[in-house]
């Protein structure tokens, strides 16, 4: 079956995706272990919690993440998509292996292989599932 | 007894819970920002002809990006809840791999796309790899 292949400016934001949203995360679990532990019966907690720095360069990060994310999802299927944000756990890992020194175990790698198979399996694929009428919405600037 | 790993103390059910909150109201969450995306049309086309302002208005114009936002922010928020309560290494990869297959699942159901064998295998195989990430 014959499938329109992505742009690189397609593929840069797919790796945007990948990148921001582990970044993200890691920013956002720094900020939540520096806070007193927040209970189901004080949920406005949560709220004050978006202040702390790292919590909010979390967020930051994941702002780029959904603006990328947005743009991709309007391209191709989420079910091409969610496969490749997968890919920035395996970026983390590296980093951490060859910027941070740190230990990889055998369970990690493994899961780098069958990330890195997983991702380049869908990626070979189609990214948009065909439609009989697509519908577009008329933009006035 | 010594607690579960990576669920600091957390009784175990109560750590699925949070776990199964996040991967539901993600799943829901994406599937309608991926439904709101796709009736709004191609990002890249729509900023070509009328500008970012015109692409940000066309997603701003559009009801089910709203509810989809709904749902990632309560998702957001269920996030920072297990955060606090569960390691990253448990809560991260374990949301993400949970969500990858309910999203299969609901992208099938719901968005009607062609989720075929290649599709399915690479959502298993990425599934497996974030879980093993954890270790």
């Amino acid at each position: 079956m014959s499938h329109p292949k992505l742009k690189w400016s397609q593929y840069a934001i797919l790796a945007l995706v990948g990148v921001c949203a582990p970044l993200g995360d890691s920013f956002l679990a720094r900020g939540m272990k520096q806070l007193p532990s927040i209970s189901l019966d004080h949920p406005l907690a949560l709220i004050a919690a978006v202040f702390h720095p790292w919590t909010a360069a979390g967020i930051l990060m994941l702002i780029c993440f959904f603006a990328c994310y947005l743009t991709a999802l309007s391209w191709a299927d989420l079910t091409y998509v969610l496969p490749t944000t997968a890919f920035g756990y395996v970026i983390i890992a590296l980093l951490g292996k060859f910027w941070l020194n740190e230990q990889i175990s055998p369970y990690r790698w493994a899961g780098i292989i069958l990330i890195t198979i997983g991702v380049g399996f869908v990626s070979q694929g189609p990214s948009l599932t065909k439609k009989e009428a697509p519908e577009n919405v008329e933009v006035q600037s | 007894m010594m607690p579960a790993l990576g669920t600091g103390g957390v009784n175990p059910w109560l750590a699925a819970a949070m776990i199964a909150g996040v991967a539901i109201t993600s799943t829901i969450g994406e599937v309608c920002t991926a439904a709101a995306m796709k009736s709004i049309g191609d990002l890249d086309e729509i900023r070509a002809r009328s500008g970012l302002k015109g692409a940000i208005v066309a997603v701003l114009t559009c009801p089910m990006f709203f509810i989809g936002v709904g749902f990632l922010a309560l998702a957001f928020f269920a996030l920072l809840l297990a955060l606090n309560h569960l390691s990253l290494s448990l809560a991260g990869p374990a949301s993400a791999s949970l969500t990858l297959v309910t999203n299969a699942i609901a992208a099938k159901i719901f968005l009607k796309e062609n989720v075929d064998r290649r599709r399915w295998t690479a959502a298993i195989l990425v599934c497996f790899g974030v879980y093993l990430l954890a270790h």
